[in-house]
């Protein structure tokens, strides 16, 4: 297959991909879905593709994205409940909040490699679980924080019932998807994007090129960790709820099943790892509790046989 | 002024001593080998100069500047390049990327989220005259992690090139290559050196190589300085033939 055949190939799954999330309301009640499944889906494909934006582009194993995620989940809850009824507020604080202590710990990271970074970004994320799980006051602790939850937003002319139609709210996170998609995309064709690629290749080289290694992978891991919190501010908005499991590293574990499931070299892979892992985890929990030793199975399988995911699976058939 | 001057270094690791005592002086426009029997500290040496690890003791300075604590990375940006041993590349992306990221880097653009028109055209453009520099042009599009050992050798010295080094550092270029792979490389090197008037460094095993590139030669043995001179002084040197190429002949 050469160049210009694969990427008309690339563009084809690109719009095939679009066409079904805009049209999910349409068909997926159809399939025996639901619209909060449809977005669920959407909400999980964003944080595993920010994990991938470190994992897959950059070549940084992150085991504690679950505490940006859920940062994000616990700042627009507790600014919802008790500080300013507003959803774009709540999302603005969710999203800086899982930021800023990104900047911090970010800091103190950022020169480990490999299984160290893995283990520091596990104990790191504890830290934030064990904090919601535990300041039962203002967390709520173990039961969560509920009664809060997204609003209605008003533009002045119209206005977006998010609260009551779930058909909305899905085109609401489908919009914060696509921005974030599309920024994602757009950083990782530039140079800037090119030196994390060059890191993930072989960081040897790249730091004898002349580029601060450890700086760029600290870009990385802010960007990556904001767009997580972003999607955490929309799965506690979609919830109306807080988990303090959504800070948890089981959480952060099944971002990376997302990532590598669905192939983690490829933009578009997390998005079918996640939409696999949250439709078996949806089907599957309804016949048995142990719905995770199937997600495993088959994480097994497809890493076994297909390291590169789902989406290799396919790419592959197509090359041949 | 010498280009590079390596004054009295030396490297301990733990109670062995890599490098003891060594001293260098490269002008602008040399070429210089730096031979030894295995074990001789002449990776460490490199690894010294270009900032890999840094000398117990003793100061590399680098175009008149003391360069001895500086990272790697702001050696490069003071116009130094290497390459390794064990060829360091980009395996999943091809020649054109390898190439066009190095290129870009060189450029001052990695940070940039876009380039203009124009800086996307010089980069096409530099990117192609390495190409084409290193024949590889029409390889452009196949990975790097494809390629033959000499091929991935010679995209790693394009990349270190990318750089506009005024000092290359090739640490065994040709090591593991056949023949002809090894005779392409020497080519491409001679090239350089005579055409471009690069300065380089390089350590190297194979005789044929050395003896037929160098202006001069810096013979270390046991981490200490053995010998330095022309190839013919070195050819001619006894301490050197007992020590290394005795050896190899016996």
């Amino acid at each position: 297959m050469d160049k210009r055949t694969q990427d008309y190939g690339k563009y084809a799954g690109a719009i095939v991909i679009w066409l079904l999330l805009l049209s999910m309301p349409l068909w997926i009640n159809q399939v025996g879905g639901y619209t909060q499944l449809g977005t669920r889906v959407v909400v999980m494909a964003l944080a595993a593709m920010a994990l991938n934006f470190l994992l897959g582009y950059t070549g940084v194993l992150s085991f504690g994205h679950a505490a940006y995620f859920g940062l994000g989940v616990y700042g627009a809850g507790l600014t919802i409940k008790f500080l300013l009824p507003s959803t774009f507020a709540g999302m603005a604080v969710g999203v800086l909040t899982a930021l800023v202590a990104a900047a911090v710990i970010g800091i103190l990271i950022v020169h480990l490699r490999g299984i160290y970074f893995a283990m520091v970004t596990i104990a790191f994320g504890q830290v934030f679980y064990f904090i919601a799980f535990r300041w039962n006051n203002v967390t709520g602790g173990d039961d969560g924080l509920s009664n809060w939850g997204r609003l209605p937003i008003d533009f002045g002319l119209a206005k977006l019932d998010i609260q009551h139609s779930p058909v909305m709210f899905y085109y609401f996170v489908l919009f914060f998807f696509a921005v974030s998609v599309a920024i994602m995309a757009a950083l990782l064709r530039s140079p800037f994007g090119r030196t994390l690629l060059a890191i993930r290749e072989n960081e040897r080289r790249t730091r004898f090129l002349g580029v601060p290694v450890d700086r760029h992978i600290y870009l990385s891991w802010l960007i990556s960790c904001t767009f997580v919190g972003l999607a955490g501010t929309l799965y506690g908005l979609l919830n109306n709820f807080a988990d303090p499991h959504d800070l948890h590293w089981s959480q952060s574990g099944d971002f990376v099943i997302m990532a590598v499931l669905g192939g983690m070299r490829s933009f578009w892979g997390p998005l079918i790892g996640a939409a696999i892992f949250v439709v078996l985890q949806d089907y599957v929990s309804t016949m048995t509790q142990n719905w995770m030793s199937f997600i495993g199975l088959f994480f097994v399988l497809v890493v076994l046989f297909f390291p590169r995911g789902v989406l290799g699976i396919l790419r592959r058939k197509a090359a041949s | 002024m010498s280009l590079l001057q390596v004054d009295n270094v030396t490297k301990r690791f733990g109670s062995l001593v890599a490098v003891n005592a060594v001293s260098m002086m490269v002008e602008p426009g040399e070429l210089r080998a730096v031979i030894g029997p295995n074990g001789a500290g002449k990776t460490t040496f490199f690894n010294l100069i270009s900032g890999f690890t840094t000398p117990t003791s003793g100061r590399i300075i680098f175009d008149g500047k003391d360069v001895t604590k500086l990272l790697p990375a702001r050696r490069v940006w003071r116009g130094m390049a290497r390459t390794f041993q064990i060829t360091e590349v980009f395996p999943e992306l091809n020649v054109f990327e390898n190439l066009q990221i190095a290129v870009e880097i060189a450029a001052g653009f990695r940070l940039r989220i876009r380039l203009k028109a124009d800086e996307i055209g010089k980069v096409r453009a530099r990117t192609g005259e390495l190409l084409e520099m290193s024949g590889l042009a029409g390889k452009s599009d196949r990975l790097v992690g494809e390629l033959s050992h000499g091929d991935q050798r010679a995209t790693e010295i394009m990349m270190a090139l990318a750089l506009n080094p005024r000092l290359l550092l090739l640490d065994e270029p040709t090591a593991g290559m056949g023949d002809q792979e090894t005779y392409d490389i020497t080519q491409l090197i001679r090239t350089l050196h005579r055409d471009q008037k690069l300065t380089m460094v390089l350590i190297e095993h194979d005789m044929r190589v050395v003896f037929h590139l160098a202006d001069r030669i810096m013979v270390l043995a046991e981490g200490s300085l053995l010998a330095e001179g022309t190839p013919e002084q070195i050819a001619a040197n006894e301490a050197v033939q007992a020590a290394y190429l005795g050896k190899a002949a016996a």
